[in-house]
């Protein structure tokens, strides 16, 4: 069975992979929170997709099941908490600070998803699974641009938004390669993505009261002389 | 039986800490609770001894000698860090609320740390690690510095990081047991499967967990939130973090080796040994040019994890024996020296080194305290890593591994010199000052002396049952 029996779920299932790897790409280049909190949800809504896809592709239930939960928990329940503990940081226009321009990053995140590819390649030759051609490459690559997010901003709400980036990229790859785990996908994304969300959300409303400030990136006061 | 309720305990003492009744019943109850748990966990241990392997609730919950002694180790260091909390935390002047928070999260976070040994679906004791951070972030920043709160920082976002990658790993693991054909996701079930993988999947698989929980072990080069955690946290959460935390992940990663070892063409080995070494090495470095004495502590526990994975590596019933006996050893003196930290720092009012100066003559017991921990971190005798990186050693050269032993014992005789030279100024140097002493709280006094009674013991003489366990627990470790 390879993804040809389905050519029209693998087609829409390579145009979900395309525009999510764009949201990846829009996570690192975007200069405001918002924005970044909008392309984030928009990505959720594209893993959910290709979810659904994937459920029609290869016939299971699982996946529907993954599909709706991430449209709950990280579509509607992480902009709720995110409104409810750092509003302010959110919704106030502004730029975010960041440590490398935005060509020079794009540039790089280039690099990171043809290192995705290459890094994907020997498993894909190994294992013929329907769809993971596309997912997996993808997910992997969208998994090293949130990680270059969170290394290339300085505050804390994008950095959480590049952690759940990542988290993304990882189910992105994980609905292809295993349709029908038992309860990793279900769990992690209903009690994970939450508890983290939740954790930083309030770890960064303690910064900000304490600190007065939301630049973890400048926080340097522990190091080795 | 006593394996569901293990995790139950602690469950019910997280919701009991919020009660009305106050902080006072919160420390107790946390307290008896913790003491019920180093007993459920003492007889567990026993139980395994006996037969092998304890299952509970449908075999949701497993437990074999491994995990035994990892569940005893953290009941144990839970244990004495809740009578530590008694005074150090109890008897501070902060809001009632944010007192009962702190016995709420950590029942809870004794509770992650419980369950990583003994859920039997990895992808739920995955989930487990990574509530064991998720919990621990505000008892990390529990003192409200700017210090402790850029700790908490860099330890949810790097550790979660790790444990995300990690999951990459585990997903790409169960893909790897469905193309073999066998279904219950399941340490048994996956050294069952491995064989059958295709190396194409089990190796990225294995690279991504090391690296991925190797963050949270503190490995080098991924270490660097480490110290920050480590030395920013109240010490009787220190104490927690750096005795057992750091080793429910290794716990893992340990876990994996039998595994990736029974594929045919792939070898864990160099990996273990090069990142342990590494991880020795660089925690050797920093430990001699340190400020800090809690970070001290700290870099001392991640060259503790770089010798334990170093003695994996090797391979061996002999250097896993000395593993599983060094992890036993790092449990007990590293949670004992940061209990000895945390009077220190309640007499002298500082962590600097260079600020803290004939400890023995202002407060004798700390330095007592301070000097025994250190020569048993540090690996002198009678203490119980000395025996066990002796042990390690030995099998290292007798399986022929020169270079390895030769680098690895360079680096632990360092790190012994740099510990006891830091540790002899602070008990006997001359103070440059009269600085007023604070006397230190009656809780304390009794958690050193109860901490210090396996600290002492199980380096002059490891009692049958004991020795047993780590016996077994070796073995899971596989050949």
């Amino acid at each position: 069975m390879t993804s040809a029996s389905f050519p029209v779920i693998s087609a829409l299932d390579a145009l979900t992979g395309a525009l999510f790897l764009l949201t990846a790409l829009g996570v690192v280049a975007t200069r405001q929170v918002l924005a970044s909190l909008q392309l984030f949800i928009l990505q959720s809504l594209l893993l959910a997709l290709s979810a659904v896809l994937l459920g029609i592709g290869l016939g299971s239930p699982h996946l529907l099941a993954v599909a709706a939960i991430t449209i709950a928990t990280k579509t509607l329940m992480i902009p709720w908490l995110l409104r409810h503990t750092v509003s302010a940081e959110v919704y106030r226009t502004r730029e975010i600070e960041r440590v490398l321009n935005i060509p020079s990053s794009l540039l790089i995140s280039a690099v990171l998803i043809m290192v995705a590819y290459a890094v994907a390649n020997p498993l894909l030759n190994a294992v013929d699974v329907p769809f993971a051609h596309v997912n997996l490459p993808l997910g992997i690559a969208a998994m090293f641009l949130g990680a270059f997010t969170i290394a290339v901003r300085r505050e804390a709400v994008p950095q959480l938004l590049g952690l759940l980036a990542v988290e993304n990229g990882v189910f992105f790859a994980g609905i292809a390669i295993v349709p029908n785990l038992p309860v990793i996908a279900e769990l992690a994304a209903a009690v994970d993505v939450p508890v983290i969300t939740l954790v930083i959300g309030l770890l960064t409303r303690q910064i900000h009261r304490r600190l007065g400030t939301t630049s973890v990136g400048r926080l340097a006061a522990l190091r080795e002389e | 039986m006593e394996l569901a309720a293990i995790l139950a305990v602690p469950a019910l003492a997280s919701g009991l800490s919020l009660s009305p009744l106050g902080r006072r019943f919160a420390a107790l109850i946390t307290l008896v609770a913790a003491a019920i748990v180093l007993g459920l966990a003492a007889s567990v241990a026993i139980g395994v001894m006996r037969s092998g392997r304890l299952d509970a609730l449908d075999q949701w919950l497993t437990c074999d000698a491994l995990g035994a002694l990892i569940l005893l180790l953290v009941a144990f260091v839970g244990f004495t860090a809740a009578i530590f909390s008694w005074g150090y935390i109890g008897g501070r002047a902060e809001q009632q609320a944010k007192i009962q928070r702190y016995y709420c999260l950590y029942n809870l976070f004794l509770l992650s740390m419980l369950a990583v040994p003994l859920l039997a679906n990895v992808a739920l004791m995955w989930i487990a690690v990574e509530l064991t951070t998720l919990l621990s972030a505000f008892l990390v920043g529990f003192e409200d510095t700017a210090e402790a709160l850029e700790a908490a920082w860099k330890y949810v976002v790097l550790t979660t990081l790790g444990a995300v990658l990690a999951l990459l790993g585990f997903l790409i693991l169960y893909w790897g047991s469905r193309v073999a054909g066998l279904e219950p996701f399941t340490w048994v079930g996956l050294a069952e499967a491995a064989p059958h993988m295709p190396p194409a999947l089990l190796w990225p698989a294995f690279l991504l967990i090391l690296v991925g929980f190797g963050t949270k072990v503190g490995l080098v080069p991924m270490h660097t939130w480490l110290p920050d955690a480590h030395s920013q946290a109240p010490a009787s959460i220190c104490a927690l973090l750096s005795g057992v935390e750091t080793t429910t992940a290794l716990y893992v990663i340990l876990r994996l080796f039998p595994v990736v070892g029974s594929a045919p063409g792939l070898d864990a080995r160099p990996w273990f040994i090069g990142f342990g070494l590494v991880s020795v090495g660089i925690a050797t470095l920093l430990l001699i040019y340190v400020r800090d004495f809690k970070r001290m502590f700290a870099f001392s526990t991640v060259e503790h994890m770089g010798i334990i994975l170093v003695a994996a590596g090797l391979g061996g019933a002999e250097a896993h024996i000395g593993a599983a006996y060094q992890i036993t050893g790092h449990a007990i003196a590293k949670s004992f020296c940061f209990f000895a930290a945390g009077m220190t720092v309640m007499a002298a009012g500082t962590q600097e080194i260079a600020a803290v100066r004939g400890l023995i003559r202002s407060s004798p017991l700390s330095a007592l305290a301070l000097v025994a921990g250190g020569f048993a971190i540090a690996g002198a005798p009678p203490f119980a890593i000395f025996v066990s990186e002796l042990v390690i050693l030995k099998a290292g050269l007798t399986s022929g591994q020169y270079l390895a032993i030769a680098l690895l014992a360079f680096f632990v005789v360092v790190a012994f010199c740099a510990v006891m030279f830091h540790v002899n100024r602070m008990a006997f140097g001359v103070p440059e000052r009269d600085t007023p002493v604070k006397a230190a709280p009656l809780s304390c006094k009794v958690t050193l002396a109860l901490a210090a009674i396996p600290l002492i013991a199980i380096g002059l003489y490891v009692p049958g049952p004991l020795q047993e366990l780590l016996n077994a627990a070796a073995s899971a470790m596989g050949g």
